[in-house]
């Protein structure tokens, strides 16, 4: 190996590394407002960078139905709520974003998705389509089971995952995509080539590890956010909404997902179910920060993404073995400053 | 007994079936055993010991391929496969028990997960493992010489493995180490301090498990005779587990429900879409996925919790339980101080929880610790059974050092404690719950409980139980669910389990908390008799009027600083006292 291929294997490591930090973010995210371990946190990026295909090719993505469905069960459930708290004037709202936002949404997909949009409005419309189910899918998932113990909440995750990764076979085939770049930019730098795109990713990863950094250790707003996790009651007692919380983290959540989607779309070939790979690299790159502080998790994941590449180099059969056993080190070390916890959880 | 019933009934159905059920159903009965090898390590595992795994398809794998490579490539007999099997998925579970065991709850399933993942991609690009195309040519199993190659045999071969897994776990379970493993999920701190290794245990439980789902892995490999990556990829890992917790993920009964349910509903679905063929993978995860979401919302017992409400009638009448006592310590009667604490500091970032604090019981004596709220009198328990770590200061216990021990060892030495916040596993019996007391006091291990080889001291330990919950008066409730006692009676379960350890020092904090007056006296009693058996008690309370009636010697905390000691008729003269209990001498 010389200079040349070393720098060039480092560019590609840390553009999938700083995708693998963007899930990173949205995992530590979710997990330290609602002490879910969201597992299916890749299908956002797979279900986005795929409607952002099927529009492409004037078709009205399956995404749509599944955003109509959940609407519509979350509203049956909010009914049920309704009735059981004898708080019927609630609905009023929950009928708008559950069923008349999607509504809206899915009528302008279809009336849109047949004409020759601007590359633009087809990834507004992605983020439209996809954002949303992120409060959907913590309404019907998870807010039923908020106060169960985080092992309950990782099992549902898991489950979640195997029915959207089905899902996403049946609305996007199991052909790949790819999706066209949104920036042509590109510069040459001596033997190296730097595109646009590229740089987007890292532009967008750093602004949002500060960003998310700021935001929950600098304000008031994001300290109540993590003060949900350790103690709902607690916060319940001091006027803090968990429900609330919930849905707008995964909002967030999602909206990083789609996010990413839509910025690796054009680097790589996605299917329905790379998202769970790459949600789960994000994840090791978390667990190395040991899934509590934003640069932590994302420098992790960056480490993740250059591994993999030189990896790739090395032994390219072996690349995601090398990368999935690299948790055992991790956690031997976590485990080795692990304090002995003498509060017992379930 | 018609419980028992219930179980001959099963066997009779699983030995008969083949008789009368067509070729393909008897196929599917062996597959429906081998997930129930798998899902009943779940349910030791995740049920009793409350550890998730996603990773079991994996170990099930290693078992497979061991046997696999080593029967087909070298010709080696399957039997020294099947060692070779348990042996390579024991050491890879307990490297990953080892690891993960200090770290919370949730860090395993993700190594699991991520494990999981690099197991499947490892046996798809080795070479010498055939890739992803597999390894074929596997020889069929044999007993003295004939060979195993009917469908009926695997079936035969199979049930006879999972029944006996069957009755080994029951009696794993209803054991000292079975009792010991339901501590896991959520009371692990308590079961510390009588004594329970729980980091071991956790590591054992998690080898357990994944040696049945590689015995499984076994099984399939020489009845397939081919294998390859895919049946043992991170979504069958999911897929077992969502059969435990279908079933019912706290019951052995649930295991074999749950692997019969999924093999069913697969069929099903199979069979009503066969339109979809092409297809029907998706909707078989798709449907998984949301039923296994509303499972875990609507019904977390499972299936089997659903069944065993209706039949809960059926289950046998307990037994009062008869055996030789166990042998008690003696009390030490020399004059010098059972336990010293020597100007014991706790510190929490700044806040001193416990300032310089020193005071020692004597043999035979009842010292009261008083103090408001947050006077640092339940630190200073945990500083002396070892579940906090002193800042400064020291702790002895006949002369010799304890600080620093950890809470097992000091157990191991005869101090015993309850716990202000009542840690009882409320799904148990009192009698069970109060033989965790006697943990230490008899010795069988992990493998002597599977097999029932403790007949004798397991007798023992529940003699001794059901004595103490007599001593304490409560005979009437040894077999009443702990968690359905009103919290007085709680306390006293606590006491008694405390006294099953059979302590020289008794820690009892805030016992009459929660007791009525007819009740406080009892309990005042029951000390008083302690003491005349020469037992040493400290004794954290609020309730003044129990306190001074009681104790020989009173130490007042506050705000973690010791502020007097003396005898009940000094304290309540003592100015310092009265004005952090009343706010000035009135």
């Amino acid at each position: 190996m010389d200079l040349q291929i070393a720098v060039l294997l480092a560019q590609d490591g840390l553009t999938s590394g700083a995708i693998y930090a963007l899930m990173a973010l949205a995992l530590v995210l979710v997990f330290a407002v609602t002490r879910v371990i969201f597992v299916p946190q890749g299908e956002f990026l797979a279900f986005g960078a795929l409607t952002l295909a099927g529009l492409q090719t004037q078709k009205l993505p399956g995404t749509v139905w599944l955003l109509l469905g959940l609407g519509a069960v979350a509203f049956a459930l909010d009914c049920v709520d309704a009735v059981r708290r004898r708080r019927p004037r609630r609905l009023l709202p929950a009928a708008g974003w559950q069923l008349a936002l999607p509504l809206l949404i899915a009528g302008t997909a279809a009336w849109l998705a047949p004409m020759r949009t601007p590359l633009l409005v087809q990834i507004a419309l992605t983020f439209l389509l996809v954002v949303p189910l992120g409060p959907l899918l913590y309404r019907v998932a998870y807010q039923p089971i908020a106060e169960a113990p985080v092992l309950v909440l990782l099992i549902v995750s898991v489950a979640l995952h195997l029915a959207l990764s089905g899902l996403g076979l049946l609305f996007f085939g199991a052909e790949g995509s790819r999706t066209p770049a949104f920036s042509e930019a590109s510069a040459q730098l001596g033997f190296l080539q730097i595109t646009g795109q590229a740089l987007w990713v890292y532009a967008c990863s750093l602004a949002l590890v500060g960003a998310l950094y700021l935001f929950f250790e600098r304000t008031l707003r994001g300290k109540a956010l993590r003060a949900t996790a350790v103690n709902r009651i607690g916060a319940r007692l001091s006027g803090i909404s968990t429900t609330a919380a919930g849905k707008a983290c995964f909002l967030v959540a999602a909206l990083i997902g789609v996010f990413s989607g839509v910025l690796i779309g054009p680097l790589t070939t996605i299917y329905y179910d790379t998202g769970f790979l790459v949600g789960l690299k994000g994840f090791v790159g978390a667990i190395m920060g040991g899934l509590v502080g934003y640069p932590a998790a994302a420098l992790g994941a960056l480490l993740v993404g250059l591994l993999e590449s030189f990896a790739s180099f090395w032994a390219s059969a072996y690349k995601e073995v090398i990368v999935f056993t690299l948790i055992i080190p991790v956690l031997l070390v976590l485990s080795l400053r692990a304090h002995h916890d003498d509060e017992d959880e379930e | 007994m018609k419980a028992r019933a219930l179980q001959a009934l099963l066997v009779a159905v699983v030995g008969l079936a083949p008789l009368v059920a067509p070729e393909y159903w008897i196929t599917l009965g062996s597959y429906i055993g081998l997930y129930t090898l798998v899902t009943l390590g779940i349910c030791v595992l995740t049920g009793i010991a409350g550890q998730v795994s996603f990773g079991q398809a994996a170990f099930v794998g290693l078992g497979a391929y061991a046997t696999a490579w080593l029967s087909s490539v070298y010709g080696v007999s399957p039997w020294i496969g099947l060692l070779a099997g348990l042996a390579v998925t024991g050491a890879f579970a307990l490297v990953l028990g080892l690891i993960t065991t200090r770290l919370s709850g949730h860090f395993l399933p993700l190594g699991t997960i991520a494990w999981g993942l690099s197991l499947y991609y490892l046996f798809g690009n080795l070479e010498f493992l055939g890739g992803f195309t597999g390894l074929s040519g596997i020889p069929p199993l044999a007993f003295l010489g004939h060979e195993l190659k009917r469908s009926v045999e695997h079936y035969a071969l199979i049930w006879s493995f999972v029944l006996v897994a069957l009755v080994l776990i029951q009696f794993l379970l209803g054991s000292r180490v079975g009792r010991a493993i339901r501590t896991l999920r959520g009371a692990a701190v308590m079961a510390e301090s009588f004594g329970v290794n729980t980091r071991a245990l956790r590591v054992q439980v998690f080898v357990f498990a994944a040696l049945l789902a590689a015995l499984s892995g076994w099984l399939y490999a020489h009845m397939q005779r081919f294998v390859n990556p895919t049946p043992f990829g991170l979504h069958v890992g999911i897929e077992y587990l969502f059969m435990a917790v279908l079933g019912g993920v706290g019951h052995v009964w649930g295991a074999l429900l749950g692997a019969l349910l999924i093999t069913a509903l697969k069929q099903v679905l199979q069979s009503a879409l066969p339109q979809l063929t092409q297809t029907s993978g998706q909707f078989e995860i798709i449907l998984f996925g949301v039923l296994l979401v509303v499972v875990l919302q609507r019904a977390r017992g499972g299936v089997w919790a659903w069944i065993s409400q209706r039949f809960a009638h059926w289950a046998p009448e307990p037994e009062m339980p008869v055996g030789a006592a166990l042998p008690a310590r003696p009390h030490p009667i020399a004059d010098g101080p059972l336990l010293q604490v020597r100007a014991a500091r706790k510190a929490f970032g700044g806040l001193i929880a416990v300032n310089d604090v020193s005071f020692e019981v004597r043999p035979g004596e009842i010292l009261g610790l008083i103090g408001p709220n947050g006077a640092g009198k339940s630190t200073t328990f945990n500083l002396i059974t070892g579940l906090l770590d002193l800042s400064a200061g020291e702790v002895r216990y006949l002369g010799q050092l304890i600080s620093g021990m950890r809470p097992e060892d000091i157990a191991r030495r005869g101090i015993a404690r309850t716990f202000q916040h009542v840690k009882l596993l409320p799904n148990l019996s009192t009698l069970d719950n109060v033989a965790i007391g006697a943990h230490l006091r008899e010795t069988p291990g992990f493998l002597r409980c599977l097999l029932h080889w403790e007949r004798a001291e397991e007798r023992r330990l529940l003699a001794e139980a059901a004595r103490q919950i007599e001593r304490v008066g409560l005979g009437q409730d040894m077999f009443r669910r702990a968690g359905g006692l009103p919290l007085g009676k709680q306390r006293i379960v606590e006491i008694a389990r405390a006294l099953a350890a059979d302590p020289r020092l008794l820690l009892l904090d805030e016992p009459a908390a929660g007791l009525r007056y007819l009740e406080k006296q009892e309990l005042a009693k029951l000390l008083s008799a302690l003491r005349a058996e020469g037992m040493s008690i400290l004794l954290v309370e609020h309730d003044m009027e129990f306190v001074m009636g009681l104790v020989e010697r009173l130490v007042v905390l506050d705000f973690g600083v010791k502020l007097a000691e003396g005898p009940p008729a000094a304290i309540r003269r003592d100015p310092k006292v009265l004005e952090a209990y009343l706010g000035g001498v009135a």
